[in-house]
Parts: structure tokens; sequence; C-alpha cells
């Protein structure tokens, strides 16, 4: 009698769903791409896209949408785990739309970049001609994510239509689509915040060190510490001081806050994590703040 | 730590979200900000209290006609175990919701009013929850306040719906008497119902043993992809990538792949991270053969003394999830099974199932959105499949209309034949 339970725990099976999911879609699509920031999440995924396909190298690129307003320190990340891997990286860059005249970028103390980045990324689907996307969202992040798919289906335009998504049933994938259309795939929608942790520390992942706690000049805005950097036009009452902070989340520098911490190894964020009663996105991105819809509406418009 | 997915259907009224709110809230798993965020929002729109709904119901259309039009997935943990809930409205016109949110449950949660006893949407859940297979159906007669916390009136709901579920395959059925609006029974045990012997809710949910609702019996590992990495260092590596459908494989198996019906011997069973011993579901593994034969995507990986059925020709009960057109008799869609793709013909619409009654409708002319029916398939290649009661992974398909490429149907193998 064998002595093997034949139970997975948590991880274990987080990690098999999301490698199910990344080679479905590379058996099923002819150009599929992963999309890559550098935040905790997408290096999650880029570590799982390894294990789905090793000892063979990713069958596909890496894309990352380049706001121009990156930490350097995770830029730096980006190219030095690119080339671990030997895969093949394309930058979008949102600058260079706004040098084409594709968009305008926005002025004033409030400008970001984070609306613009659509437009980028959707040029770069077609330019590409991408057929599917993989993504890091997370359901738990924000309640549209909660309801998106697995295969979240994008029209001509991009467009998300979440009254109009295809029934996901078992692990069966429906990724049939028309030329033009496109999918984008998130593998670890059912991952926590938490989850993410774990997994980085139990497979020893290399993140970038903004995600610790460290000495940084920040200003305060509505209630986030926002870092100060050339991206940003601060207003007279927003003074500088220094600040022991971490990010919970790395986005665009202009819109990505940081939290007061002291958590400096992954042991001290796991802790600080089980206790946060606050959500990772409320704590830290004010383009979650713009409204209730907010992110639904970006959604529609083609935003991840 | 393990994993429990547990369903739920339900309207406002039945007091499901309440219920769910304070598993959520109990459990600590409603953050701050989320909580002002819905404190803020019910303020706006007039009511007068917290509406723990708007925590799921996100999408803009559901906040402003209060109604929730999808599966929304909620997480939260305990010491013991983490949760998924899938939550699905409960109206008769979200059926195919419910499918949805029930296709990968461990347990199903089906609540019952106790002022009201089993109505018809109690029986349409359980209908639901028997013909996906939920190992574990657990009924919450709520609203036990209300009828001051009456033995009596609990057991005889309970009498009324053991009378229903004889009828259904249910394997494992529990009762509980809770108030979700004060906490009796949810997560701590009410001292308003010393007569009641049981767990609470949420301890049962954490308790319920689930290991061995996987099929671990028969060996099934459908090819999903072909790693050749074509590289100096591994020149001539071929590994079959797949998840494990069923049954346990390890190194030294005698395996048998279909179609081709070639016989050869497990290698090795990789991952990123080393050997692996036993490979078992849902594991995610690349398995290599000793033998070099012509393998892709679609085929099955079993024992030679354990196969799957291979038949073109299929039973199967459907749930029909299409608005635009009805299933009928000679219409040709897509389907997809397992890690296989084949275009199929419905050969026959034997009866219609009344969800609220189980009355059978023999030979009915169409299904409509969110109807279920037993129909007949013939496939243009043939499948490898186990009955659904045996084995959740190799007994499902879904259907798709090649002209719109929506997913039409849900489908459940009953067997082969015409």
């Amino acid at each position: 009698m064998s002595i093997t339970t034949y139970e997975l725990n948590h991880l274990d099976q987080l990690e098999a769903e999301a490698i199910h999911i990344f080679r479905e879609v590379a058996a099923e699509f002819e150009r599929p791409c992963l999309m890559f920031s550098g935040g905790k999440d997408s290096i999650v995924m880029l570590h799982l896209a390894a294990k789905a396909f090793w000892p063979a190298r990713l069958p596909f690129p890496v894309m990352h949408v380049d706001t121009g307003h990156n930490f350097p320190e995770v830029l730096e990340f980006r190219d030095k785990r690119v080339e671990e891997l030997e895969a093949r990286l394309v930058v979008a860059s949102v600058q260079k739309s706004i040098d084409d005249g594709k968009v305008v970028e926005e002025t004033g103390p409030r400008a970001s970049r984070n609306r613009l980045q659509t437009t980028t990324l959707l040029d770069a689907i077609e330019e590409h001609r991408f057929d599917a996307l993989f993504g890091g969202a997370r359901r738990d992040e924000e309640k549209a994510r909660a309801k998106e798919r697995v295969y979240s289906f994008r029209d001509d335009f991009g467009q998300w239509d979440p009254k109009n998504q295809r029934p996901e049933l078992w692990n069966l994938y429906n990724g049939r689509i028309r030329i033009g259309e496109h999918i984008r795939v998130f593998p670890i929608s059912n991952w926590t915040e938490l989850d993410i942790w774990q997994y980085i520390e139990r497979e020893n992942v290399e993140i970038p060190q903004v995600y610790f706690a460290h000495d940084r000049q920040v200003f305060s805005r509505d209630g986030m510490w926002l870092a100060d950097s050339e991206f940003v036009t601060r207003t007279e009452d927003e003074k500088v001081v220094t600040r022991r902070v971490r990010y919970r989340t790395v986005g665009d520098m202009s819109c990505t806050g940081a939290v007061e911490s002291e958590a400096a190894t992954l042991e001290q964020i796991i802790e600080e994590v089980s206790a946060t009663r606050i959500t990772e996105r409320g704590a830290t991105r004010a383009d979650d703040r713009v409204s209730e819809a907010a992110m639904e509406d970006r959604k529609k418009e083609g935003y991840f | 730590m393990e994993f429990l997915r547990f369903a739920t259907a339900g309207s406002v009224d039945d007091g499901k979200s309440t219920l769910i709110g304070r598993l959520l809230y109990d459990t600590k798993s409603i953050f701050q900000d989320q909580m002002e965020s819905i404190e803020k929002t019910s303020v706006q729109m007039g009511n007068d209290y917290t509406n723990l709904a708007l925590l799921t119901d996100g999408l803009r259309a559901e906040r402003e006609q209060g109604i929730t039009i999808d599966v929304a997935y909620r997480y939260f943990a305990t010491p013991k175990r983490k949760f998924i809930i899938a939550d699905t409205p409960g109206h008769i016109q979200y059926t195919r919701n419910m499918v949805t949110g029930a296709s990968t449950a461990d347990v199903a949660l089906v609540l019952v009013d106790a002022r009201h006893g089993v109505v018809e949407q109690s029986r349409r859940h359980a209908f639901l929850a028997s013909l996906l297979r939920i190992p574990h159906l657990v009924v919450c007669v709520n609203k036990m306040d209300l009828i001051d916390y009456d033995e009596k009136a609990f057991n005889e709901v309970k009498e009324e719906f053991r009378n229903f579920a004889m009828k259904l395959e249910i394997p494992d059925l529990t009762f509980i008497p809770v108030s979700a609006l004060h906490g009796d029974n949810v997560v701590e045990r009410s001292s308003n119902m010393p007569w009641y012997e049981g767990s609470s809710l949420l301890h049962h949910l954490e308790e319920v043993h689930i290991a061995s609702d996987r099929n671990h019996i028969d060996a099934r590992f459908p090819v999903q992809y072909v790693i050749r990495p074509q590289s100096d260092e591994h020149h001539d590596y071929r590994g079959y990538a797949g998840t494990v459908a069923g049954g346990v494989f390890k190194p030294g198996d005698e395996v048998m792949v279909l179609p081709s019906g070639f016989t050869s011997t497990v290698a090795s069973i990789d991952s990123y991270d080393g050997p692996v011993a036993e490979a078992f579901g849902p594991m995610a593994v690349t398995i290599r053969l000793t033998d070099d034969i012509d393998i892709s995507r679609g085929d099955m990986i079993c024992r030679p003394n354990n196969q799957p059925v291979s038949s073109q020709d299929i039973q199967a009960m459907v749930c029909w999830m299409s608005e635009n057109a009805d299933l009928t008799p000679r219409m040709k869609l897509a389907l997809k099974h397992t890690t296989r793709s084949s275009r199929v013909m419905i050969t026959d619409l034997h009866y219609r199932i009344d969800v609220n009654t189980l009355h059978r409708e023999e030979n009915p002319s169409s299904l409509q959105l969110n109807e279920i029916g037993r129909i007949s398939l013939r496939s243009t290649q043939p499948l490898f499949f186990d009955e659904y009661r045996r084995n959740r992974n190799t007994g499902s398909f879904i259907l798709i209309d090649e002209a719109t490429n929506a997913t039409v149907a849900a489908g459940i193998i009953v067997g082969s034949g015409t």
C-alpha cells in the first residue's frame, strides 16, 4: 500500500492551474505574448511560464508597455531576467506614441501616462499581430476583475464587454477568435496577493529591491506616498520628506504609491500582507480612485 | 494548506449575500477600504444598511440595477483552508451561470428560507448540484431567528428536502440551521440552538473531506503540448506535457496511447523542479516514454488494462447557453473535450428536463437558453472519455458555435452509442 495521500497544497494547485493555461494557449494560438512590467505578478508569471515549457525556452516573446516613467531598478531587473531566460523582449513605448502624435500627453500635477498605455498596447498588438496576451491580473485585486474570465475575449478594438463573456466551464477554455480579435489570458486569476508572496518565498524568485523597505524621498498626495521624481509635478503644498517605505505594486512612478513599512525580508512582507486591512490597489493606485468603476471603464477601452 | 471551491446560488432576498458577507467579515477577509467604499455607495443608493452584495456586484450595470449578472469569484482563508467562492445569481434565467460556477466546485451551498421551506429554487439548485456531480451538498436553513430557532421547523425542512433529494444522486448531504443576519452557526456554534449538535457552516467547510473526490484510479493523461526544445543541450528531448486527468502515473508504468493503440513505458516524469516520483490530478507535468512513437496534442495516455471509452457516438446531458440560437437535431457544432477538438452533429434530442420538477418532456423540438436535455451526438473523430460520474475531467465537454465562436453548451457524458 502506498502512503501517498494524493493531495496538493494550495500553491501547488494554483501553480498547476497556471501551467495548464500557459500550455493550452501555446498549443492553440499562433502568436501569443506575455506582458511583463517587472512587477511581482508578472515576475511570477514569467517564472510559471518557464516552468510550463522546461526544458524548452518560452515559445513566445515578452512585451513591456513602457510608459517611460519607470523605476530604474525595475527596468534593470527586467533586462536581466529576460536575458537569463533567453527570451525575446518587445518594448512598446508610450513616448513613441506621443512622439508619433497618436496620443497627447496629459499636463498638470495629476498628469499620468496610465491611460495613454492603452493606445500603445493596442498598436503593438496590431503591429505584431498578437492573438493572445498573457497578463498577471488577479481577481482579488479589483471588483471588475473579479468577474473577468481567465480567457477574456477582446474585439477588433481590444474592448472588453462584461455582459457578453463566454461561459467558462471546468478547465475547458474556448480560444476561438476571428482575425483581428484577440484574447487576454489571466493564468493567475485565482491567486491572492498573499499567495503571490508565499510563492515568491517558496520558489526563491528574485524580485526588484523596491518591494523591500528602503528610505526614499517621497511626498504625500491623496493619502499616498508618491516618489519624488522627474515624472511628477508637485504643488507647493506637497513637501518632500524622507520615509522608510516599500511598494506593494509597481507600475508607473507617477501614480504608484509606496506604503510605510519596515518589512525588509520576504518573511516580514508576508507577515505584513497577512495582517493588512487595506487592499493593495486601494493603498497604492491613484488610477483606480478616479471613480467607482474606473477599472471597468478602462478595461472596456482595451486596458488590461 | 488545501483548497476548497464552493458554489453558491441564490437571490438577494434569501440571504445569500448576507451569508457570504458574514463569512468574509467574520474571517476578516473584507478590507477596510472595500468596506468604506461599499458603505459610501450604500448611502448614495439610499440603503438603510451596508449592502454587502456591493462587494462583488462590481460592474456598473449591476450597481445601477441592483442585480448580479454573472459569476463572481471571491477568496478567503482560515488557518485551515483557502476558499474560492463561485457566487452566482439564483434565478432560473441564470441557470447557465450556476452551471458554470458549479462545474469546478467541491461543495454546493443551497439556501432555504426556514419560513418557506423547500421551494422551486431550492429544488433547482439541488438538481444542478447533482447533475454537475458536486460531491458535497450543504443545505443552510436560513432565517432561523424568524421562527424562534425552532427545532421542529428545521426538521420539517430537512425531511422535505431529503424526500426530494432521494430522486437525485447526492453522495453527501448536510443540513445546518443558521441565521446569516445574526451569525448563528455561520462561524461559531450558536447558543440559540442548543438542540443542534452539528458543526457551524465554516467549521464544516474547513473539515469536509474532499481529498477522495478526485479519481485516483483510472490513469488518464490527455496530451496537451509536445515539448521539443531543439537546443544543443536537449537535442533529442521529446516530452508530452499535460495535466493528469485521472489516476496516478509513475516511471516504469506500462502505458497505451490512444488513438494509435501503441504501448510503451513511462521513462520519466519531468518538471522544472526535477523528476517526479508519482503524478496525480491535477498536477501539470511532462511525461517521457521509452519508445519513439508519434504522439500529438489530443492523444490520450492511459493504461493498457484500463482504457477510457473510445467512440464517435456519445450520449450526454447538455445545458444550452446561447441566447441567439436554439439547439436542434442535425445541428453542427465544434466540440472541445480534454485537449481534443472535434466537430459534431446533434443526432438526437431525447428529452428536455424541467429543472424545477425533474419532469421529462420527451422528444422536444429544441432546447432554448438555460434548458437542460439529453442528446446524442456524433463526432467526426473518436473521443476518449469516461462517464462524467466517474471522472469530471474526461466526462465533460463544451460546444462552440462555429459562426460566432461563442460557447453555447456545457456537456456531461452519460455513455456511448446512439
